[in-house]
Formats: structure tokens, C-alpha cells, sequence
């Protein structure tokens, strides 16, 4: 039986062989045109990598708040400051290892402690990005913008999640960074699946149909790997092993109420991302457990290792993080209780 | 902008010896902070704000206002001092510079004191910041005009020139731009010329399409007609080059980058006056103007 929460109103269509895939960088590209159309304040700067980052369509209808900045991410982070101090909500683009990787300092001052209203969006991020090696693929980034002074960091589960995320940085006063992946990954979520920032979201419960299938285990997991997280769950109901997955697609400020509340319903935690795992979801979710209730966690992600290059599957198999390896995990983890 | 008649001029010009000597009361509070950059930039900053700004000290957010990015950060003390000569704030604050607390943060802080425009102190990134606001200025059709300050050394920093790059690329039209270059030919660990050589440095602007102007940043009159230049310069941004002695007006401390990165009492040299006296004899040199004149100090 599947344990999807209703409330989640999440794709029917979500274990279908034939399941609509998407980058969420295409999110991104739909959310930044809707800010630009609802706010004459939002602007787009890029560093050379506007159809690779999909500013494309935003820098066509609005030229005129358009700046291609060259291939100068300090620049770009900079001048966004000033701009993001003059009343606009500059988005600035690039890969997540040049932006905010290359010029992190100058997002530290300039935009986080100067408290200026810019948004810096982070491509390609992962192992996922595949051929490109790890020279283009952000395993530390959400690393280096959490542990930043006054910064929001959103990592979005889908293209359609990525839109909303984008419309809701254009809203929220601040620097917020977001984080997008380049590969085409399953539509997980719908129009109508809530998303408010700084509250995750239950995405399935063993518990919710059947109380005799008790959840063992929460699974918290961010960006794309929401759906492998889904996918081991459902294995693992087959198994009888009740779980819960939440979706934290805020990193920053962590939904800790409810990360609580599912750690003391179900006694085990797995973390997982396509990140390193220190530093990560994974570090920030032992934060937020350890203080306040400490309960046995698995940690799915980059083991302090670099890419490399490969296919997208191959690369996600060799690093641990496909559906298989959460399902080890996550029978680790209730072992250890 | 008016020209910068003679009694005005006189007046500046005594401005700005008090406000070195302000500048020089409020290190010895602070124990700690940069000498040589904010006595050598008094004359300019006092032109800036008593002459050349279009601001309203009661009204730091004022929309119209002409912005000052000051970008090499360490430079603040001469900052705050103009500021409150000019009433952003009380002069008595001054003492609680660099102390817990205070607004008056070691390197500025935008959200510490209103009339900051921008948060400032790692080097080489407040051009592109002042960038960002002459482009949201265009954006917004708005007719202020955007001053930022940069040390010379800074220059050395990357990021300055993919500013200068993007700047005089012709399409953004940053003629609403004023860049000032405080070439006082010092930086911490030496003689810029020495440590990592600038010049040719007005070719280099020229090379990025910059308009390029000269000027003894100790001449007011001078610096003020090159301020008048730039505003009538057309879809280019101005550099204008201002020579400054670093620590100007104290004979101990001029052209010395020994005074870079400290304040009077901390410099423990055999070339420099004992430590303990250092404040008192610079006071002393500028409330004579170099025995000039006879201070009514004595």
C-alpha cells in the first residue's frame, strides 16, 4: 500500500515508469520570469551562462533589467549588492562552484552582512551535472551558504517546487541562496503542494493508512534525492518497514519543530542529499537532534570524497546515494536503536 | 554644483585640519585603527561632504541623495569624522569607535549607522558595489550621482577590474559614476610601486575606457573642478586620480607606510617619536599647521 500523505498532494502519477522529468533549473527559469512579471523591482545578472542557468528567458523579455556580467562572479555577486541596496531584487546565476563557490567572501560582506536584498542562485549542483567531472559539480555549497550570518538557503525537490521557491525568495526581504541541479529529475510534486519556506514537509507515513506498520525511521532529504528517498520507502514498506519522509527543502532557518516531532515519533533519522554530508542536511539535522533529542542517524551523501566524471545514474550508484543504499541505511539505523 | 569661491575655500580648508585632528583624538581613544589613509584623505572627504554631495544629513535615506561608496573600508575614521562634522551624528560618538557596541564599527557597517551607504573593509569589491547602485539609479531614472572611494593598493585586487571592465563597457552608460583613487603610493607591507607596481595607472583606465583626471588630492579647488569635469563627462565614467600624502599634515607621518595600519602610541620605531608622545606632537603639528601658526591650544 502506498502511504503517500494525501496532504501533500503530491503527482499521482509519482511511481509511474512514465513520470514527467524536469530539471529544477527550468523551475528556476519559470520562477524568475514570474517575479519579473510581478515585481518591476526584480532583476537578472549572469556570468556568461544565461541558457545554461536558464536566465535565457527572463534576459529576452526584460532586457533592459537583464546584466550580463562576463565570466566574473565576484563582479556579479558585487554589483548585485549595490543593486540589491537601491530598492531591487537582484538573482544572480551562475554554477554553484563559481557562485557563491568563487566569490563567497564577497557574498559574505557585501550581501549577507551588508543585509542586501539579492538572491544567488547555485547550478548544476551535485554529481548529477555527470560528464562535466568535479571541477562543475557543487558538493559544498550548501555548506558554505548555511553556515553564513543572515542567509536562507532553499534546495528545491522538483522543477515545479524550484518555481515556487524562486517566487518565494523574490518575496521574502534578504539574501537567500537556492540550489538547482542540471539533469532532468521526476515531477515529484504538483501546483497545489504546499510550500511554505522553513517548513518541511511530510511527503509519506507508513502510519498514516495502516497503524499496524509503525514508522521506524524518518528520512529527511532535500532537492532531487526526495524522490530516491521515496522510492527506498516504498521498498521498504513492501518489507514492512514503516518509514516517514520529509521533504526539508529549507536547510535555512530548519524546520526544527518538526524535524523533533519526527525523530521522537519514529526513534532513527537518515539524512539524504547530493552534498557531502558534513556541513550538509545531514550536519544541520544532527544539530538541530543532538541539542535537543538525540536519536540514531545514517547519513546518505558524498563521504568527503570529490566526483568525478560518469552518467548521472552511474555517478549517484558509485557515491552511495540511489534507492538502494537509503534502503541499507536505513535497516542500519533501526538496527542501532 | 557652485565653484569653490575663496572665503569657502579658506573655510575648507580649516575644516579639514580640525578634522584631522579629530581624526587623530579619536585613534588615540580607539588604540587601535588606520592612520595615514584618513589623514591623507581629510581635504577630499571634507570637499565631499561640505561642498560637492547632494545629501541631507536629517535625512540619511533621502532618495535623491548623491552616494558615497566608500570602498577601502579601513579608511573609516576620516568617514565618521566628516559625518559628524556634517551632523549625521553627535561628534561626542566618535569616542565609541571600535568599541563594543558602537555604531561606529571598525570597518563600516551599513546597518550600524544610517548615512553608511554600504558595509565595507575586504578590499577591491566596492566599485562593482557602486556599480550596482549608478545602474539601479539608471534603472529607477533617478539623476543622483554616485561617488565611491578606493585606495590605490586595492587596485590589486581582481575583482577591481572586472569592475573597471564592466564599468566602461559603453551600453551601461555609467556616466553617473565617479570613482576616486587615493594614490598615496603606500599600503601595509610597503611602497605600492614596491609590493605590486600600478602605473601606468591612468593608461590602465584609459585602456578600460574610462575618462581619466589628474589632481593634487590636496587641492580642493582643483579636486572640486575635476568633480565638475565628470559630471559633464558623457556615457563614460570618471576616474579621477587624486595624488594625497598618507598621513598629511603630521610631518612624522607623511609618506611613511609604517602609519598605514596604526593609530599615535603604537608605532615603535627608532625613526618615529617615543610611542607615548606620538599623539601629543601630532595634535600639536596640526593645530600649529606645522608652526604656521600659534595654536590657541597653548
Amino acid at each position: 500500500m502506498i502511504m503517500l500523505n494525501p496532504e501533500a498532494k503530491l503527482n499521482p502519477k509519482i511511481f509511474d515508469e512514465d513520470i514527467e522529468m524536469k530539471p529544477t533549473r527550468d523551475g528556476y527559469s519559470e520562477g524568475l520570469l514570474a517575479a519579473g512579471e510581478q515585481n518591476p523591482n526584480v532583476v537578472a545578472l549572469c556570468a556568461d551562462l544565461t541558457e545554461s542557468t536558464r536566465v535565457e528567458a527572463f534576459a529576452k523579455k526584460y532586457p533592459e533589467r537583464f546584466f550580463e556580467i562576463g565570466v566574473a562572479e565576484q563582479n556579479m555577486a558585487t554589483i548585485a549588492a549595490g543593486l540589491g541596496i537601491s530598492g531591487k531584487i537582484p538573482f544572480i546565476s551562475s554554477y554553484a562552484t563559481f557562485s557563491p563557490g568563487r566569490n563567497w567572501e564577497q557574498i559574505r560582506t557585501t550581501i549577507a552582512y551588508n543585509d542586501s536584498n539579492v538572491k544567488i542562485a547555485g547550478h548544476h549542483a551535485g554529481v548529477s551535472v555527470g560528464p562535466d567531472g568535479a571541477t562543475h559539480q557543487a558538493t559544498e555549497d550548501i555548506a558554505i551558504m548555511r553556515v553564513m550570518p543572515n542567509m536562507k538557503v532553499f534546495v528545491p525537490c522538483d522543477a515545479i517546487e524550484a518555481r515556487k521557491a524562486v517566487l518565494a525568495a523574490a518575496g521574502v526581504w534578504g539574501p537567500v541562496y537556492m540550489r538547482f541541479g542540471r539533469e532532468k529529475s521526476a515531477v515529484i510534486t504538483t501546483e497545489e503542494t504546499p510550500f511554505t519556506p522553513g517548513k518541511a514537509e511530510v511527503f509519506w507515513d507508513s502510519s498514516l493508512r495502516s497503524e499496524r506498520l509503525k514508522p521506524q525511521a524518518v528520512l529527511i532529504a532535500c532537492g532531487n534525492l526526495v524522490y530516491n528517498a521515496l522510492l527506498a520507502a516504498k521498498e521498504l514498506e513492501k518489507e514492512k518497514i514503516g518509514t516517514i519522509v520529509l521533504n526539508n527543502h529549507t536547510l535555512k532557518p530548519m524546520d526544527e519543530k518538526r524535524i523533533i516531532e519526527m525523530a521522537k515519533k519514529t526513534g532513527a533519522a537518515v539524512t539524504v542529499e547530493e552534498h557531502q554530508i558534513t556541513g550538509g542536511l545531514g550536519g544541520a539535522v544532527a544539530e538541530v537532534l543532538s541539542r535537543n533529542h538525540p536519536v540514531p542517524m545514517e547519513f546518505i551523501g558524498l563521504q568527503d570524497t570529490f566526483g568525478e566524471s560518469g552518467n548521472p545514474d552511474e555517478l549517484m550508484e558509485k557515491y552511495g546515494m540511489g534507492a538502494e543504499d537509503i534502503i541499507k541505511a536505513v535497516k542500519k539505523v533501526i538496527k542501532r536503536k | 554644483m557652485d565653484a569653490l569661491h575663496e572665503g569657502k575655500l579658506k573655510r575648507l580648508e580649516e575644516l579639514a585640519t580640525s578634522i584631522r585632528e579629530t581624526v587623530i583624538e579619536t585613534l588615540i581613544t580607539a588604540g587601535s585603527g588606520h592612520t595615514a589613509g584618513p589623514l591623507g584623505m581629510a581635504d577630499i572627504f571634507t570637499a565631499l561632504y561640505f561642498h560637492v554631495l547632494n545629501h541631507n544629513p536629517k535625512k540619511p535615506n533621502w532618495p535623491e541623495r548623491d552616494r558615497l561608496i566608500l570602498s577601502n573600508g579601513h579608511i573609516c575614521p576620516v568617514l565618521y569624522v566628516t559625518m559628524a562634522y556634517a551632523g549625521y551624528f553627535p561628534v561626542e560618538e566618535l569616542k565609541t569607535l571600535r568599541k563594543i557596541n558602537s555604531r561606529l564599527q571598525g570597518h563600516p557597517h551599513r546597518s550600524a549607522l544610517p548615512g553608511l551607504e554600504t558595509t565595507s573593509g575586504p578590499l577591491g569589491s566596492g566599485l562593482s558595489q557602486a556599480i550596482g547602485v549608478a545602474l539601479a539609479a539608471r534603472l529607477d531614472k533617478k539623476s543622483y550621482r554616485v561617488y565611491c572611494i578606493t585606495s590605490d593598493a586595492e587596485i590589486q585586487e581582481g575583482n577591481y577590474w572586472e569592475a573597471a571592465m564592466f564599468a566602461g563597457k559603453q551600453k551601461h552608460r555609467l556616466s553617473n559614476l565617479t570613482v576616486i583613487v587615493d594614490r598615496n603610493n603606500i599600503q601595509i607591507d610597503g611602497f605600492t610601486e614596491d609590493v605590486m607596481p600600478l602605473e601606468p595607472l591612468a593608461e590602465k583606465f584609459e585602456a578600460f575606457n574610462w575618462h581619466v583626471l589628474e589632481v593634487d588630492g590636496h587641492n580642493m579647488a582643483e579636486f572640486v573642478s575635476a568633480v565638475s569635469e565628470a559630471e559633464a563627462v558623457y556615457e563614460k565614467p570618471t576616474v579621477i586620480i587624486a595624488h594625497t600624502i598618507p598621513g598629511k599634515g603630521v610631518s612624522f607621518m607623511e609618506n611613511d607606510y609604517k602609519w598605514h595600519g596604526l593609530p599615535p602610541g603604537k608605532v615603535k620605531h627608532p625613526d618615529e617619536p617615543p610611542p607615548e608622545r606620538q599623539g601629543e606632537l601630532a595634535l600639536k603639528e596640526l593645530r600649529t599647521l606645522g608652526k604656521k601658526i600659534k595654536s590657541e591650544h597653548e
